[in-house]
C-alpha cells in the first residue's frame, strides 16, 4: 500500500501497529470521579500512549447541565482516554477510562454492555462520588471490582470498613493500588479477571 | 473517621441505556401528554446516523468502540479525504476508538464514515468479543495469561 500520502494524518507509529492476525478485541472500563486517576491507570499499563476519543453532546445534555432552560443549543465535548494491551497475536484488550456520570456513557455505543467488566477507581478522600457509579453498574448488571487509589493525604480505611461503607457483598474484590505503577495497575486488572473467571465458573456471568 | 455510607442497588429488569432526562421518560407505547412535543434528540430510540445512512435499513452493523477495522483496498479516486485518511490508517487492524482518536473525529462520525466504506466493501470488520457471548472461560484465561506477562 502507498503510505506516501498519509503524512497529513498522524497515525500509529509502526511499533504501535497491531499484527494482521489480530482477530478480536475485548474491553474493560475504568470508571471513577474526576481526578481519581483513571487516565493514570490506563497510561501505566497501556502499550501505546493513551489516546482520546471524543463525542459531542448537544441536546441530550439538556436537563442535567447548568444551562437547562436556556434556549441556546450548546455542545459539550466529552473525552474518554483509552489504552491498549496486546494479549495474544489474535486478541487485544482495550482499557477505557470514563467519567463517572452516567449521562456520558450513552455517547459511546455499548461502552459497558460489551465490556468484560469494570474497575471502579475510588479516592478515600471523596468516597461518595463513586456511590452513584457503583449503583449504575449494579443496575446494569456489569460486574466490577473496586480499586482504592491510595493518596498519601487520604484517610485510610480497612477493607472491611470500606466494604460496609460501600455496601458491597463479600464476593466483590476490593483492592488497594497505586495507579501510577504498572505492576499495581496490572494487579487490579488481574483481580477483575479472576473475579470474572470465578463468576464464569459459578455460571453467574450472563 | 467514619466513611460515608452507600446502599447497593440491584439489576433492573430491563437495563435502559438511555440519555438521562429531567422529565419522566415516555414509556413504551406511551404518548407524551398532548401539546407537549418531546424535545429534539430525546425521542424514543433515535436511530443512529449510520443506520440512517445505511444501504437499505435492513442490515445493521453495530460498531463497538473496539470493533477492529481493516482496509480491504487502497482508497479509490472517488473517496472523500476523510474516507481516504481512514483507509490509510487501517492498513493494519485498528479499533474504531483509535480511528476516532487519530482522525480527531467524534466516534459517531467515524461510524458514519465506516458504514459508507463497508457499503463500498472497502473495509473489513472484526467484531469484538462481548460479555454476553462468553460461553467458555478460555477467553478470560487468555486475558489473564496476557496480563501476567506485563
Amino acid at each position: 500500500m502507498d503510505f506516501k500520502n498519509s503524512d497529513t494524518i498522524p497515525g500509529p507509529r509502526s511499533a504501535d501497529h497491531l499484527p494482521h492476525s489480530a482477530q478480536a478485541a475485548v474491553k474493560i472500563v475504568i470508571v471513577g470521579g474526576f481526578g481519581v486517576g483513571k487516565t493514570t491507570m490506563v497510561g501505566s499499563v497501556s502499550e501505546i500512549k493513551p489516546l482520546t476519543t471524543e463525542e459531542t453532546m448537544t441536546q441530550a445534555g439538556v436537563g442535567v447541565d447548568d444551562n437547562y432552560g436556556s434556549e441556546t443549543k450548546t455542545a459539550t465535548t466529552v473525552a474518554m482516554d483509552f489504552g491498549r494491551i496486546s494479549i495474544t497475536e489474535q486478541l487485544v484488550l482495550y482499557l477505557f477510562g470514563t467519567p463517572g456520570q452516567e449521562r456520558f456513557w450513552f455517547l459511546w455505543n455499548g461502552l459497558f454492555e460489551g465490556a468484560l467488566g469494570a474497575v471502579v477507581l475510588i479516592d478515600t478522600r471523596r468516597l461518595e462520588v463513586s456511590f452513584d457509579v457503583m449503583g449504575r453498574l449494579e443496575e446494569r448488571g456489569v460486574p466490577f471490582v473496586v480499586a482504592v487509589n491510595t493518596f498519601p493525604d487520604g484517610p485510610h480505611y480497612a477493607v472491611e470498613e470500606l466494604r460496609t461503607a460501600l455496601d458491597l457483598s463479600e464476593d466483590i474484590p476490593i483492592i488497594e493500588c497505586d495507579a501510577r505503577r504498572r505492576a499495581s495497575s496490572r494487579d487490579v486488572l488481574m483481580t477483575l479477571m479472576r473475579f470474572l473467571h470465578s463468576l464464569a465458573m459459578s455460571g453467574a456471568l450472563r | 473517621m467514619t466513611p460515608p455510607q452507600r446502599r447497593r442497588r440491584y439489576p433492573r429488569e430491563e437495563p435502559a441505556p438511555q440519555p438521562p432526562q429531567e422529565d419522566p421518560t415516555p414509556q413504551d407505547g406511551e404518548k407524551p401528554p398532548e401539546g407537549q412535543k418531546p424535545p429534539e434528540g430525546q425521542k424514543k430510540n433515535p436511530e443512529r446516523l449510520y443506520v440512517i445512512a445505511g444501504p437499505d435499513g435492513g442490515e445493521r452493523t453495530d460498531l463497538d468502540l473496539v470493533t477492529l477495522i481493516v482496509a480491504r483496498a487502497d482508497p479509490p479516486p472517488s473517496a472523500t479525504p476523510e474516507q481516504a485518511a481512514l483507509l490509510r490508517l487501517c492498513t493494519a487492524p485498528l479499533s474504531v476508538a483509535e480511528l476516532s482518536a487519530y482522525l480527531s473525529l467524534p466516534f459517531s462520525v467515524v461510524t458514519v464514515l465506516l458504514t459508507e466504506l463497508m457499503t463500498a466493501e472497502l473495509v473489513q470488520l472484526r467484531a469484538p468479543v462481548i460479555r454476553q457471548s462468553l460461553a467458555d472461560r478460555s477467553l478470560l484465561e487468555a486475558v489473564m495469561h496476557g496480563l501476567q506477562k506485563l
